[in-house]
């Protein structure tokens, strides 16, 4: 047996939390960067070695547990690109903490490290009770995170994040239990080529649902979002825009789509009818938002409706289109908190009225700042670009309506984001606190520098991110085609001209 | 070669923009300029070779981009006839406003940043003309948009020129919102994004529909409109034109390259690129007729009763943009190419001109307060000449005309000889507003050259005085401020009438500008002189275009062949109302100055209405900024707080824990009860699996 990568990338960051339980803060510190790193490198071995034309999992390892209960890991495509997003952000949240906390760090640390456990565990599961697991059990840090190092109003931000989260996984929980006894087996990989009735797709799909479209967060379910994310500390809104939003993108794509297609095409319109007021709600929420961190939250239940559109849209543009903007966002959004972060460390206020000017006195934050904006504005060369335009043509082929409406994002994105941008970086310099802010650190250098980096990567060549899950996207295509719904925009050619005047109106591709 | 072109002036904005603070300004000022003539003296011989008839047109792959399933989207660089037009503009105008900037914000601290958004903005700029894929062009579109931002919120100290920053992206975002659509729609009728590829496929789409938004429509009529509501964002068009004069924001040499001469001509750019497309619609070249018409008209009505300088002339550039989109409208693409062609040298060097004098004037930009230039700034004032008498398209058949003659004039006669119904509007609209822009191009020559100063007025003038009496040159400093490029941005409300204004120079001199700005406005005064007479051959002449153009747009061989054939009055219609306007200009102007005071003063309501811009901004604040904030305050408010929170979340803690008091005791009673939950179901799960 080959060496088990994926167990040992769980292994490390869980190990390096029990040591830094152990260790004085400025141990604890060095600890956890250090074990982000090892997987951070292990992770990049992952990817190097994933074989773009191979088999659909890799990496795989199976030790049953007990009964069916099995240790199962393997990784396709796109669990590989999220697994990269989530090892390359940790060690900046690390980082990010590095002054920022001062109490209990060695519990912090733990607490993140733990985290990251559970979240490669999240993508690498491939056996459903196993990701019940640690998609549940991924909540706890987190909800420590906010409970214990969050702001003034952290306790009603953790009960509301934690209440949400609770009801959601009840139900998904009794699905899970049904279908393992229908299917007769807890794989994934199995239980994604088992075809359930039709009439129990659509109450499974709702099961799921409930939990999948909390975490993502969509409208209406996403008033814990903004709360959290005002509560939580710097480093725990990174990862929590970063990653953990991710998960239910990802339950759809892993569990939705492959297990109830039928379902999914029945309830497109539900899915699609939050989604559109989602962009459109929260869109012009964040623009009378006056708190930063509020801002850029509503603007992710924004973005991240443009994740359920390419889902929901059935092709390949749409879902190649949604994992592109749960990466880029992840990378966006992480980095906008991360700038956020940065200012609130000198003046202690998330309020944008404070700010102002910091052109003059911080022009490299500036800089970088205007750079991770552009990217959740969408502009074509940054990472925003690729996500945003992929799922909307995508959606465009499924139904021009959605399309239509979640178009308008781009307009109201523009208008929140330059906006929120021009309080803050431009205009005079507010006060003379403002004018002793000083400029970017090395460390803090250390942190944008990476993440405009990718930014750009995403943006300028794409590619390296498509290849791996090309194949994986065409298989799920495969799968769901059979209840493609036929879109309202399709070509007709005029009466009684050939029909090969309309080439490649509906390619169906795989 | 193509390579070098684009690619340089990205290189030189990156050195400027990120190591500015290491190399200094001299050396980044000197590193984007040096990149522009580099840029600039590769790209003639490209379009030289074209004129020629040599060359063909190639396209260069640079790096592989997006694909997804058909969607298939490379990095390239496409260089035909269009194209190298559209480069000869761009990097010519772009390096002489690098050159011009040296003297126009030789004042300004943060020159490197300037000079990087200058070199970016032509990055995009190129990359927008070479594109060979609509999502490129995107790319390009975009990109020019950013740098437009960027350099309209230049001095980003003053509140108004962010909000037209802000205005201006935004507004372009409601014309990219088409664009997408278009792009998105375009890729689903042919399967492909690539423009050879679609300009091909597009006449066998004829006949054929499509559904958009529960309707069904011909395919080619709504992509047409979908790609040109981006058009039509991008050059300022009637509906989408807001963000154009209050972009005047910016340094004035930013107006010169952005707002005149490249960027809002990309729209003209994008129609004749997709000119298969369109020609394949009539409906499409109709509403594409009107629109430009109807903007025309608007734009030359509003520019005849501003009083800052740039402003009059950003209506202008509006308005001419507007004869650009109806000669494609009709068919004309050649002309409305050999127009935007023309129309980028004197255009720009109207703007210079207009810099060089408000630099003369100590910031001043409003127009009342001048008077009297010609004598202090000679050369400013006969490059400003030679560019008025281009934009009024002043010539004699067969002699000599300047620029503006021969591409105005044969958008004219194009219109006419289209024998439609939107190209006899189009034609009727023409001539109104030739007249209109020979008026206000002479009422701002004569109101700033001419008559006596009236300097004494302006603020700006009596701080300058002020200060070179009171302690030297403590506040040079200062002189490039913000703050002192404030006076008239918002239409005053007394009139336009020069008798209410304080005469006398008050003491001051204005001085010529220096060399390097000087330079630019010589070079541009060349190409308003001759490049009408020099280039109208290849751009429009029946035989010779077809072969220059080579198929790069839809050009139209009979509609040419027709233009020469119209009647004499269509031909001389053009000459005669540019005689009018001049001589209404001169009378209310130079004559009898208490002309246009008596008539504001008879026709109050129309004065007003033209005044306030044909309350656009007042309409749009009305109908979109502000329920935009009352929802946003309303779903937030009522929708999430009142709503959702309250039946939700707290709702639900209230039944539970029978009040919020309990609230605090909730982070480990939850936490447990939840791990207990899952535990609970875990064993339950796990029971059942091994049970059954």
């Amino acid at each position: 047996m080959s060496f088990p990568i994926l167990s040992v990338m769980l292994l490390v960051p869980a190990l390096a939390a029990v040591g830094c339980l152990f260790l004085s803060p400025g141990g604890a510190r060095w600890l956890a960067l250090a074990a982000t790193l090892v997987d951070l490198l292990l992770g990049v071995l992952l990817w190097v070695g994933f074989d773009n034309a191979g088999a659909q999992w890799q990496y795989q390892e199976y030790s049953p547990v007990f009964g069916r209960f099995a240790w199962a890991l393997g990784i396709d495509g796109i669990a590989l690109m999220l697994i990269m997003l989530s090892v390359f952000l940790m060690p900046i949240c690390i980082a990010a903490s590095w002054d920022a906390i001062e109490k209990r760090v060695p519990e912090y640390m733990a607490a993140f490290l733990l985290m990251e456990t559970l979240m490669i565990g999240v993508f690498a599961a491939q056996d459903m009770f196993l990701f019940y697991i640690m998609f549940e059990a991924g909540l706890i840090p987190m909800y420590l995170i906010i409970g214990i190092w969050g702001g003034a109003e952290r306790i009603y931000a953790s009960y509301k994040f934690f209440l949400y989260t609770l009801l959601g996984s009840v139900v998904m929980l009794v699905a899970m239990l049904w279908m393992v006894r229908e299917a007769g087996t807890s794989s994934i990989p199995e239980l994604m080529a088992y075809d359930f009735p039709p009439q129990a797709q659509t109450w499974l799909f709702l099961a799921f649902f409930a939990s999948f479209a909390v975490k993502m967060p969509m409208w209406p379910v996403h008033t814990w979002l903004p709360d959290a994310h005002v509560q939580a500390p710097t480093a725990g809104s990174v990862i929590l825009a970063g990653v953990l939003l991710k998960m239910g993108g990802y339950g759809f794509i892993r569990f939705s789509l492959p297990m109830f297609p039928e379902a999914s095409a029945q309830l497109f319109w539900l899915v699609m009818g939050l989604s559109m007021v989602a962009v459109v709600y929260a869109s012009l929420v964040a623009l009378v938002q006056s708190d930063m961190k509020k801002l850029i939250a509503y603007s992710s239940v924004a973005h991240m409706a443009f994740v359920t559109i390419g889902l929901f849209a059935f092709n390949r543009q749409g879902l190649e289109g949604s994992v592109m903007m749960m990466l880029s966002h992840g990378l966006i959004s992480g980095a906008l908190f991360l700038c956020v972060g940065v200012i609130y460390d000198r003046l202690h206020t998330r309020e944008i009225a404070r700010y102002g000017g910091l052109a003059d006195i911080m022009p490299k934050y500036a800089l970088f700042f205007l750079l991770f904006t552009m990217g959740s504005v969408g502009l074509p060369g940054t990472a925003g670009f690729i996500g945003e335009f992929l799922s909307l043509i995508g959606a465009y082929r499924a139904n021009s309506w959605v399309a239509f409406v979640c178009t308008t994002g781009i307009i109201l994105g523009a208008a929140y984001m330059l906006y929120l941008y021009a309080r803050v970086v431009y205009g005079k310099v507010k006060s003379d606190e403002v004018a002793a802010m000083p400029d970017l650190s090395a460390r803090e250098l250390a942190l944008v520098v990476p993440l405009a980096l990718a930014v750009l990567w995403m943006g300028i060549y794409p590619e390296s991110f498509l290849a791996p899950m090309r194949r994986d996207i065409g298989l799920l295509v495969a799968r769901v085609e059979r209840a493609y719904p036929q879109g309202d925009a399709h070509l007709m050619a005029r009466v009684g001209a050939p029909a090969a005047a309309a080439p490649a109106a509906h390619g169906t591709e795989h | 070669m193509i390579l070098a072109i684009v690619f340089l002036p990205l290189l030189a904005s990156l050195v400027a923009g990120l190591g500015g603070r290491m190399i200094g300004a001299t050396a980044a000022k000197i590193v984007t300029t040096g990149a522009l003539f580099v840029a600039c003296a590769l790209s003639w011989p490209v379009f030289v070779s074209f004129l020629s008839g040599d060359a063909s047109a190639t396209v260069t792959p640079v790096l592989a981009w997006l694909r997804s399933g058909d969607l298939v989207v490379d990095w390239a660089l496409r260089v035909d006839a269009l194209t190298a037009v559209m480069l000869v503009v761009v990097t010519s105008v772009s390096a002489l406003v690098h050159l011009y900037s040296w003297g126009y914000m030789a004042e300004d601290p943060s020159q490197p940043r300037f000079f990087a958004y200058l070199s970016l903005f032509t990055f995009a700029m190129l990359m927008l003309v070479t594109s060979d894929s609509l999502v490129q062009m995107f790319f390009g579109w975009e990109g020019v948009g950013l740098a437009s931002y960027l350099l309209i919120g230049f001095w980003y100290e003053k509140p108004s020129a962010q909000a037209a920053a802000i205005k201006a992206f935004v507004v372009n975002r409601v014309g990219d919102f088409g664009f997408s659509l278009g792009i998105f729609g375009t890729f689903l009728v042919f399967g492909t994004v690539s423009i050879p590829a679609i300009l091909a496929a597009a006449p066998g789409m004829a006949g054929s529909t499509i559904g958009f938004l529960g309707g069904r429509f011909d395919t080619m009529t709504l992509l047409c409109l979908l790609l040109f509501v981006g058009a039509m964002g991008k050059s300022a068009q009637l509906g989408l034109h807001t963000w154009l004069p209050d972009a005047m924001e910016g340094p004035t040499p930013v107006s010169a390259l952005i707002h005149a001469a490249t960027m809002v001509t990309a729209g003209v750019f994008m129609v004749c690129r997709l000119s298969p497309m369109f020609v394949t619609s009539e409906t499409a070249m109709t509403v594409v007729t009107y629109v430009g018409a109807a903007t025309a008209l608007f734009a030359a009505t509003v520019g005849t009763t501003q009083t800052d300088i740039k402003r009059v002339i950003a209506y202008s550039t509006c308005s001419q943009l507007g004869y650009m989109f109806f000669a494609a409208g009709v068919g004309a693409f050649g002309a409305a190419m050999f127009h935007l062609f023309t129309h980028a040298f004197f255009k720009a060097l109207l703007f210079l001109g207009a810099g060089s004098v408000i630099h003369a004037m100590h910031h001043e930009q409003d127009m009342r307060f001048y008077g009297g230039l010609r004598k202090s700034i000679p050369l400013t004032f006969w490059a400003m000449m030679a560019g008025t008498l281009a934009i009024t398209g002043v010539g004699v058949a067969g002699v000599f005309g300047f620029a503006g003659f021969y591409s105005k004039d044969a958008i004219i006669e194009a219109s006419y000889a289209a024998g439609t119904v939107p190209g006899g509007v189009a034609f009727a609209v023409a001539v109104f507003a030739a007249l209109l822009t020979s008026f206000y191009s002479w009422r701002l020559m004569f109101l700033t050259f001419f008559g006596k100063p009236r300097w004494a007025g302006s603020e700006h003038i009596q701080h300058a005085v002020h200060d070179a009496h009171g302690h030297g040159h403590g506040h040079h400093d200062q002189e490039a401020h913000p703050e002192d490029e404030h006076a008239g941005h918002e239409p005053h409300t007394h009139d336009a009438g020069a008798d209410q204004v304080k005469h006398g120079t008050a003491g001051y001199h204005p001085h010529e500008s220096p060399l390097p700005m000087l330079v630019p406005l010589i070079i541009l005064s060349i190409g308003a002189v001759f490049a009408g007479i020099g280039f109208h051959h290849w751009f429009i002449e029946p035989e010779a275009g077809e072969i220059f153009w080579k198929g790069s747009l839809a050009f139209n061989e009979h509609l040419m062949h027709e233009m020469h054939g119209v009647p004499p009055w269509v031909k001389l219609s053009a000459t005669v109302v540019m005689l009018i306007g001049l001589a209404i200009a001169w009378y209310a102007y130079l004559k009898d100055t208490s002309a246009p005071a008596r008539f504001t003063a008879t026709f109050r309501v129309l004065y007003d209405f033209l005044l306030h811009k044909w309350y656009w901004d007042e309409l749009y604040h009305l109908l979109f900024v502000r329920p935009a904030f009352w929802f946003g305050r309303l779903f937030w408010k009522r929708g999430d707080q009142g709503t959702i929170d309250r039946f939700g979340p707290n709702g639900i803690a209230a039944l539970v824990q029978g009040g919020s008091v309990a609230a605090r005791r909730l982070q480990s009673g939850y936490l447990y009860t939840y791990a207990l939950v899952m535990l609970l179901g875990l064993a339950a799960a796990t029971t059942w699996a091994v049970v059954r």
